[in-house]
């Protein structure tokens, strides 16, 4: 508790910043983006094949003898802004950090070095609502084949590979091609850029991976520390675009932007965003250096939700009728941060775990 | 440019030639202004050595390691934080050397003269006249208010308006008062804390020669802007432990006494520790900002934050504790030296904490200036700005 964490940005961090934001611009537009929530696509898989393929995005937390870049959560953080601020459509949280960090602690070489290369894309099996240290759906295993329904798995519909945790406590890896016994199924998802699914396994061969219990709440820990960066790009995006459009927008013959009580609410949230990066930096750093990262993540997961509900529900408001459109990109964003204040646990299951953590204990 | 190793060896050798077990304190003092190692930032003879700010760490934590006595900045903290930059800046070379060394050493301690009953959040609308009497000395009638240390103060920074006829930031000239001058009447205002903590400040034909004047006959807005801004930069560069602040003071009482433990109270305390935890780490990361050399505006957030946290957790402890928050520490009027923000009962602090959102700036203002500087929102239509102030309403 004595080291503070590195709360700044590096050089190398802006770089990185920029490029992917070159990329998301070319790529995941609002009108694009929207049109595409209502197809039978989902999910932006050119923006992902550039992520990854091209920029190497997908392996950012795996080792680089393994194929991966070998960089930390803090690359990885500086990415999930972005693709907040762009309510992004693509599985880089379920995959490249969730999935990936099961397979970490699992050691599992093969399918890690796949999931670098971007090109398999892997969910873990498990609602998206749950906390690190939530108990967990575990489906049936006879001899080597899965048996079961889960609900509420985000980004399935675009795995190639589920990793089920099954009842005999060990992790499976289960390849969505290769089987007719593995049936997904779309959720009609509140957050339209992040859709769930439900899975049917009905004996579908299982490659066992390791223990489930310590890589899902690996997984779920770094999940919930580092939504809260997608969060920061969320709200940032929610602010910056509200300020911009209250500037240009004139009622009773001025901007509106020039109104007492509208600025203070947006001074207000600025603080708020403020705050939330200083946050969601200490979650990342915490993650990559190890140094006091559950007290890290439960905070920056405690706080980020309200900030990137109340950006969206300001950003809404001050918009007024253009922002209750469809057409109008702002209901995206409302419904991403909506569903995150619940994904990976809520402000107040983070809170719960904070007051074990740090000896503030319920009467 | 002066780096580590110069200040480290000047360090050394200031420690050598007058070691702090057998220098008198002021000695010491004295000799570490004289060798640049007070401010190292300032410019070489007025304490400094033209160093980097951020090196001022070097010098301090190889002084304090060796046990040397230091000015105890806290009681001369508008005299070190807003008086002093703004002589540096506007001063002459003789007011310079005049000043600095005694404000530095605490020999002499500073107060503020800015706020007036009628003038607060709109201070440029300020009314305490001076005249000058025909090319020699001023003379100063007025009156101002909330003038922390004033009956401690052997000067003060003064803004007075030189000029009625013209528009409200034209007419104000900045000026040193002197606090001994027998026009000077300094009462204590009492708060609802029970204490004293600022004062009134009645001038009566108080004289101030000219060559106490900072800066040009007008251009005293322009100068206080350096004070005020100051004012606001001091809040930046702190480095707060986890539970530093007045979340501490909840959080222990919370771990100490259980039996005052209820389920609502531990949902907003728990929900004040986060947002605690996330205001430390905003102002370490602007800390980190200005040790690397790029500043960023978070610091016009800080205050804010820390207003309201101050405020929300010390109402929550004068409620967690129960029967014992029906009661009160000390009403006595006393005159404190030092304000100790988080060393009373809960109930003090739950009283003090709220001018936290009212001095050094409302926090309407603050949230004016971050949406206008930060945000770069568009500001109120102005009636006042092109009115000469004597035709203002008030």
């Amino acid at each position: 508790m004595s080291a503070q964490p590195d709360l700044l940005y590096s050089e190398e961090e802006e770089a990185l910043r920029s490029a992917v934001r070159d990329l998301l611009a070319d790529h995941c537009d609002a009108p694009g983006v929207i049109a595409r929530t209502e197809s039978d696509a989902p999910h932006d898989l050119a923006a992902w094949k550039a992520l990854g393929d091209g920029m190497g995005l997908a392996g950012l937390l795996v080792p680089e003898d393994l194929g991966g870049q070998g960089a930390t959560h803090r690359e990885a953080a500086v990415v999930l802004e972005e693709l907040g601020r762009a309510v992004a459509p693509v599985p880089y949280l379920t995959s490249a950090v969730v999935a990936t960090e099961a397979l970490l602690a699992c050691g599992d070489e093969e399918l890690l070095g796949r999931l670098a290369s971007g090109r398999t894309i892997a969910a873990l099996a498990v609602g998206l609502h749950l906390a690190p240290g939530a108990a967990f759906t575990a489906v049936r295993v006879e001899e080597g084949a899965l048996y079961g329904e889960l609900t509420g798995v985000a980004d399935a519909v675009a795995a190639d590979v589920l990793l089920v945790p099954a009842e005999d406590g060990g992790l499976y890896a289960v390849s969505v091609a290769d089987t007719d016994a593995v049936t997904v199924t779309p959720q009609i998802s509140f957050d339209l850029t992040r859709p769930l699914a439900g899975v049917t396994l009905a004996g579908a061969p299982g490659r066992r991976l390791g223990d489930a219990g310590p890589a899902v709440h690996r997984a779920l820990r770094a999940g919930a520390g580092l939504l809260a960066s997608e969060q920061l790009g969320l709200a940032e995006w929610l602010l910056t675009e509200t300020v911009r459009y209250l500037k240009e927008r004139k009622q009773f013959n001025r901007p509106v932007g020039g109104f007492q009580a509208l600025k203070h609410r947006l001074a207000q949230l600025w603080l708020e965003v403020v705050n939330l990066r200083a946050a969601a930096r200490a979650a990342a750093d915490a993650l990559a250096t190890g140094v006091d990262t559950e007290v890290a993540v439960a905070v920056a997961q405690a706080y980020a939700a309200g900030v990137a509900v109340h950006a969206a529900e300001e950003a809404l408001q001050l918009h007024a009728g253009i922002g209750m459109t469809w057409e109008h990109p702002v209901h995206l964003y409302l419904k991403r941060a909506k569903a995150d204040s619940i994904a990976y646990g809520t402000a107040g299951a983070h809170r719960e775990a904070l007051a074990e953590l740090v000896d503030l204990r319920a009467p | 440019m002066t780096g580590t190793a110069e200040l480290e060896r000047r360090t050394a050798e200031l420690l050598a030639a007058h070691p702090p077990a057998t220098t008198d304190r002021l000695d010491f003092l004295k000799a570490r202004f004289d060798a640049g190692l007070a401010w190292v930032h300032y410019p070489e003879g007025l304490g400094g050595l033209g160093a980097p700010r951020s090196l001022q760490v070097v010098v301090d934590t190889a002084l304090e390691a060796a046990g040397a006595p230091d000015n105890d900045a806290r009681r001369n903290g508008i005299g070190l934080g807003m008086a002093a930059p703004t002589i540096l800046k506007y001063g002459t070379e003789e007011q310079k050397r005049r000043y600095l060394r005694p404000l530095w050493i605490g020999e002499e301690v500073w107060c503020q003269l800015f706020s007036e009953p009628g003038a607060g959040s709109d201070l440029a609308a300020l009314g305490t006249r001076a005249v000058r009497e025909d090319g020699g000395d001023w003379v100063v009638n007025g009156q101002k208010v909330w003038t922390s240390g004033a009956h401690n103060s052997r000067w003060a920074i003064l803004i007075a308006r030189t000029d009625p006829t013209v528009p409200k930031h034209a007419g104000i000239t900045y000026f040193i008062c002197d606090m001994t001058d027998p026009g000077v009447d300094v009462r204590p205002l009492r708060q609802i804390t029970g204490e004293a903590e600022f004062n009134e400040v009645f001038l009566t034909d108080v004289r101030i020669p000219d060559a106490r004047r900072l800066g040009g006959i007008g251009d005293g807005w322009r100068v206080a802007q350096t004070t005020l801004n100051n004012e606001r930069v001091a809040i930046g560069g702190m480095r707060l432990p986890r539970e530093g602040g007045m979340i501490g003071k909840a959080a222990t009482t919370w771990r100490e006494r259980p039996e005052l433990r209820t389920h609502d109270l531990h949902q907003r305390l728990l929900k004040l520790w986060v947002e605690s935890e996330a205001a430390r780490l905003t102002a370490e990361r602007l800390r980190q900002q200005l040790v690397a050399g790029q500043p960023g505006p978070e610091g016009a957030g800080m205050k804010l934050a820390f207003a309201r946290l101050n405020q929300e957790i010390s109402g929550l402890e004068v409620e967690l504790r129960g029967e014992e928050g029906l009661l009160y520490d000390d009403w006595t009027m006393r005159r404190p030296e030092l304000v100790d923000f988080t060393g009373r009962d809960a109930g003090y602090r739950y009283l003090r904490s709220k001018g936290n959102s009212i001095e050094g700036g409302t926090t309407e203002v603050l949230l004016n200036i971050v949406a206008e500087r930060v945000l770069g929102l568009p500001s109120e239509p102005r009636t006042d700005k092109d009115v000469a102030w004597k035709d203002l309403a008030r």
